[in-house]
């Protein structure tokens, strides 16, 4: 009997915002501990929370972006628990009146082929401030700079079926952001962070069963093999006699195993209600459509009008639209070069992989690129020495035809000078070409070879070649 | 500066009311140096207000009357304080009240009881008992206190003094100290209505830190009218039951007869849901007081109470022991009537009721009234203890008090009379943000009712 896994993600993203929702303190990654706070979020008595327009217009764009009802009024609420890290004994997030719901989200699934997944609800709410537990030989360290960062909270139906669907979901979701330019998205700073609802059933059966909470997926590989630990636990559970019961599991990546959360640290009953604090968030259509406005290309669309306008395929069109960054970079070689899929294999090759190199930077310029490609297209590079150029001035900078000439790499299209090497190579090779004479044609890619390596790959090849077959026929 | 030495001298006389939680050397100190600070073309200029302690001050500490807060002091001032300052006046100490402003006696303070400045033996009514107090003894002119069920109107009423409650939203709530953050504004007690309304005046208006303030400019004092022609004044039938005491019918009937003679239309009206006002005020108020009072936990300030055992044992311990029992109970209630399986019973229904009462009040106006009048507490100033072992006799001396803070309105009251030595108070109760109208109907009531005779 086969079992199929159920899964749906709440991913929880940091909005790219200056300040905090509530308060003007910066959100700026990695400063000393407890240094950006203030009254407000570290939730000193009587101070009170202000909404904060841009995280709010960020929401707005991400909701719009998948395809959500954005609400004209909804509300923020209290959620009630204790812990060192949370100042105010509560987060202000939202509950029953969310910011938006019912969208979808469209990913490629290698079982199933492109799946669209519900988005349940996505709304606004405060980060808690950071427990450092291993700091300190004696006790636990707080460090609030964090407490009170914009979050949202995307929360996707349970429309999985496996961990590795999970995981390209959560990379087409973070795409999208990305595209958006609404977050970093980074798992390992924590502005991407991730909890999975797990549960199995037979194969056929459409019923949910019991689920699990997967908690502490805290970067991009662990997704899925954290949630393929727990469908492995649940299967042998259940197969054993067992049933799966409803509890939050940790994740513990350097076991690769997941352990139920204790007790106490278990969810408690959070007590919402509607913050008295701030009323009712009303948006105006106005707002919204000024939103909708500022809404990018999004990574499908990208990908479509590559397609039909550059006559990309579609596995080429899915890798230059993979980021924002790569897009508008391949979209400019390609049009100051007017050669699209040339552009699109520079970019496929040599610029993303010298990028994955240093730091995701695009250290080629796009008008550098399109003349390395009009100089191979022009015949004055050769495609193995426009390679060249293209490291030197990844490396150094530099104009490239500069660069080609003083590396010694233009092609030299001189016939008497081609003439010579070729004069050389054939006078070094005589029982190659007698074979040749004989019949053996094939050996014309060795002639070739041969001059190039004569010339240091100086020789225009198509020259020589056309060189070659004169002087064999002769 | 002779002036500053002088209400220092008048604050510190009134010490043995235990109303002001400020050492008086802290006290001389800071008021010298605030009134050589003090802007002198400010309205305010020398005037000094002293404050509820469950406001934020830059001057002294800020404790709410609880031990959970013993000696904290804020590294920031309320907006009202702020304002105040500006127009010149001067922070004149702290005041005693029930912890986290929990009662209607000022007997719930981690620091004592407040004594009431006419009768030893009697509270001064609370939680903004310590203000209420100092402005009755002439200490100062004026006080500032908070107002979540009646805890400015009712101490107001007990001491005969002026307390006003505005409009909720009309005074920015930054720096107050949460309770029951939907029903809570800062009110001002002054000797006179004239003198309440000036500083309400100056702590009124917009605030960009107080989402749920008004974006309004501030209020505008009223002139003194010369009668109340025109006024149409409605009495709900509902405060004025049977078992009213009768000399507080006495007292409001005389107000009544004289509001009639200064030319103003007089109707009963009914308020139908007021049965259910105090009942839904102690839902809601526990309710957001239980999640407001969670961030008392021994971790970033105030004392810390170590259970010497882990995190749990740390916050039994600090708000346990922080705490007293009034604080608990409510937060025992609100924590119960927020929980799953109770909040439709109690908070939803609770907020529902309140919906209801605030549209009692509209459907009254509407129909031409302008203004309501009522008696303020249903009896004079009770005896220290009376109360404290019944808690639901204690809840029920807000009960004409806390309706206007459940519908948000403006409401004041002021002295108009006494019975056997014990001040009397009547409230009137306005519309949202037209307290101009209400303190016009005021400041005539005050110049012809004998405030200090006997009913």
């Amino acid at each position: 009997m086969s079992w199929e896994t159920v899964i749906g993600l709440e991913t929880h993203v940091q909005l790219r915002t200056k300040s905090k929702m509530f308060c003007g303190c910066s959100t700026a990654f990695g400063a000393p501990p407890n240094t950006q706070v203030c009254p407000i979020c570290l939730g000193l008595p009587g101070a009170l929370p202000s909404a904060n327009g841009a995280a709010i217009g960020l929401a707005v764009r991400g909701a719009l972006a998948l395809g959500c009802t954005v609400h004209p009024r909804s509300i923020f609420a209290r959620k009630n628990y204790f812990y060192p890290d949370l100042p105010k004994g509560y987060q202000i997030s939202q509950f029953d009146q969310p910011l938006a719901s019912g969208g979808t989200l469209s990913f490629v699934s290698a079982e199933r082929g492109i799946v669209t997944a519900t988005i349940v609800r996505l709304h606004l709410e405060e980060d808690a401030g950071k427990s450092i537990h291993d700091r300190f030989a004696k006790g636990t360290a707080v460090d609030l700079n964090r407490a009170g960062v914009p979050l949202i909270e995307i929360v996707g139906g349970p429309d999985l079926r496996s961990p590795a669907e999970a995981r390209a979901y959560l990379q087409t979701l973070k795409q999208l952001l990305e595209y958006l330019g609404i977050s970093d998205c980074d798992m390992e700073k924590g502005s991407l962070r991730v909890d999975a609802n797990v549960s199995v059933r037979r194969a056929g059966e459409s019923s949910l069963n019991t689920r699990t909470e997967v908690k502490n997926i805290n970067s991009f590989a662990f997704v899925e093999k954290a949630l393929t630990v727990e469908r492995d636990r649940q299967i042998a559970l259940v197969e054993s006699g067992g049933s799966v019961t409803q509890q939050t599991m940790l994740y513990d990546s350097k076991e690769n195993g997941v352990r139920p959360q204790r007790s106490k640290e278990e969810s408690h009953d959070y007590r919402y209600f509607p913050e008295p604090d701030l009323p009712p968030l009303t948006l105006s259509p106005e707002f919204v459509a000024e939103q909708q406005s500022e809404l990018p290309e999004l990574p499908a669309q990208k990908r479509e009008r590559f397609v039909a306008s550059y006559g990309l395929s579609r596995e080429h069109a899915s890798v230059v639209a993979s980021t924002r960054a790569v897009a508008d970079y391949f979209e400019t070689v390609a049009k100051t070069s007017a050669e699209p899929q040339a552009a699109a294999n520079w970019v496929m090759t040599e610029a993303l992989a010298d990028a994955k190199d240093h730091d995701e930077q695009l250290r080629v310029s796009p008008a550098a690129l399109s003349q390395i490609i009009g100089l191979v297209k022009g015949g004055t590079l050769s495609h193995q020495a426009a390679k060249r150029v293209f490291a030197e001035v990844a490396a150094k900078g530099g104009d490239p035809r500069s660069v080609a000439e003083s590396l010694g790499l233009v092609q030299v299209a001189d016939a008497n000078v081609v003439t010579g090497w070729v004069t050389d190579v054939l006078g070094a090779h005589a029982p190659e070409v007698g074979r040749y004479r004989k019949g053996e044609t094939k050996l014309m890619a060795f002639f070739v070879g041969q001059v190039m390596r004569a010339s240091k790959g100086k020789a225009d090849p198509k020259l020589a070649q056309r060189v070659l077959e004169e002087k064999l026929a002769s | 500066m002779s002036d500053a030495k002088a209400v220092a001298d008048r604050l510190v006389k009134a010490k043995r009311l235990n109303a002001l939680l400020t050492p008086p050397k802290d006290l001389r100190k800071s008021l010298l140096a605030q009134a050589a600070a003090a802007r002198p073309t400010g309205v305010l200029y020398g005037m000094p207000v002293a404050v509820k302690d469950n406001i934020c001050t830059l001057e002294f500490t800020t404790t709410c009357g609880s031990k959970i807060l013993e000696g904290y002091r804020s590294p920031y001032e309320a907006t009202a304080i702020t304002k105040l300052k500006a127009a010149g006046a001067l922070i004149a100490g702290k005041t005693n009240c029930d912890e986290f402003a929990m009662g209607s006696s000022t007997e719930h303070s981690a620091y004592g009881r407040v004594v009431h400045p006419l009768d030893k033996t009697r509270v001064p009514g609370g939680s903004s008992g310590g203000s209420a107090a100092l402005v009755a003894a002439g200490a100062v002119p004026a006080a500032l206190g908070s107002d979540t069920g009646g805890s400015v109107r009712q101490p107001a009423a007990f001491c005969g003094v002026v307390g006003i409650k505005p409009t909720y939203g009309r005074v920015s709530r930054y720096g107050l100290v949460a309770f029951g953050s939907s029903l809570d504004q800062i009110g001002v007690f002054g000797r006179s209505v004239h003198d309440a309304a000036r500083v309400l005046s100056v702590i009124s208006g917009r605030d960009p830190r107080d989402a749920t303030c008004e974006d309004r400019d501030p209020l505008r004092l009223p002139t003194v009218p010369e009668s109340l022609q025109g006024f149409v004044i409605g009495l709900p039938k509902e405060y004025f039951p049977p078992e009213l005491d009768p000399s507080v019918r006495r007292a409001c009937d005389r107000a009544i007869r004289m509001m009639k003679e200064l030319g103003a239309a007089v109707r009963e009206v009914s308020l139908p849901h007021t049965p259910y006002a105090v009942p839904t005020y102690y839902v809601i108020a526990p309710a957001e007081a239980s999640s407001n009072l969670a961030r008392y936990d021994g971790v970033r300030y105030g004392p810390r109470f170590d259970g010497n055992t882990d995190l749990r044992g740390l916050y039994r311990a600090t708000r346990g022991q922080g705490f007293g029992p009034e604080v608990r109970r409510r937060i025992l209630v609100g924590t119960y009537v927020l929980s799953a399986g109770y909040y439709d019973a109690y908070y939803r229904r609770a907020q529902q009721m309140r919906a209801l009462i605030a549209q009692d009040f509209r459907n009254v106006f509407d129909r031409g009234v302008d203004l309501l009048f009522t008696p303020t507490v249903p009896s004079p100033a009770f005896k220290a203890g009376e109360k404290l072992a019944d808690p639901i006799a204690m809840y029920m001396s807000d009960i004409f008090t806390v309706t206007a803070n459940l519908a948000g309105l403006p409401a004041i009251s002021l002295p108009i009379g006494r019975v056997k030595g014990l001040p009397i108070g009547g409230q009137l109760i306005g519309q949202a943000f037209l307290e101009d109208e209400m303190l016009e109907a005021a400041y005539a009531l005050e110049r012809v009712v004998p405030a200090t005779d006997e009913a």
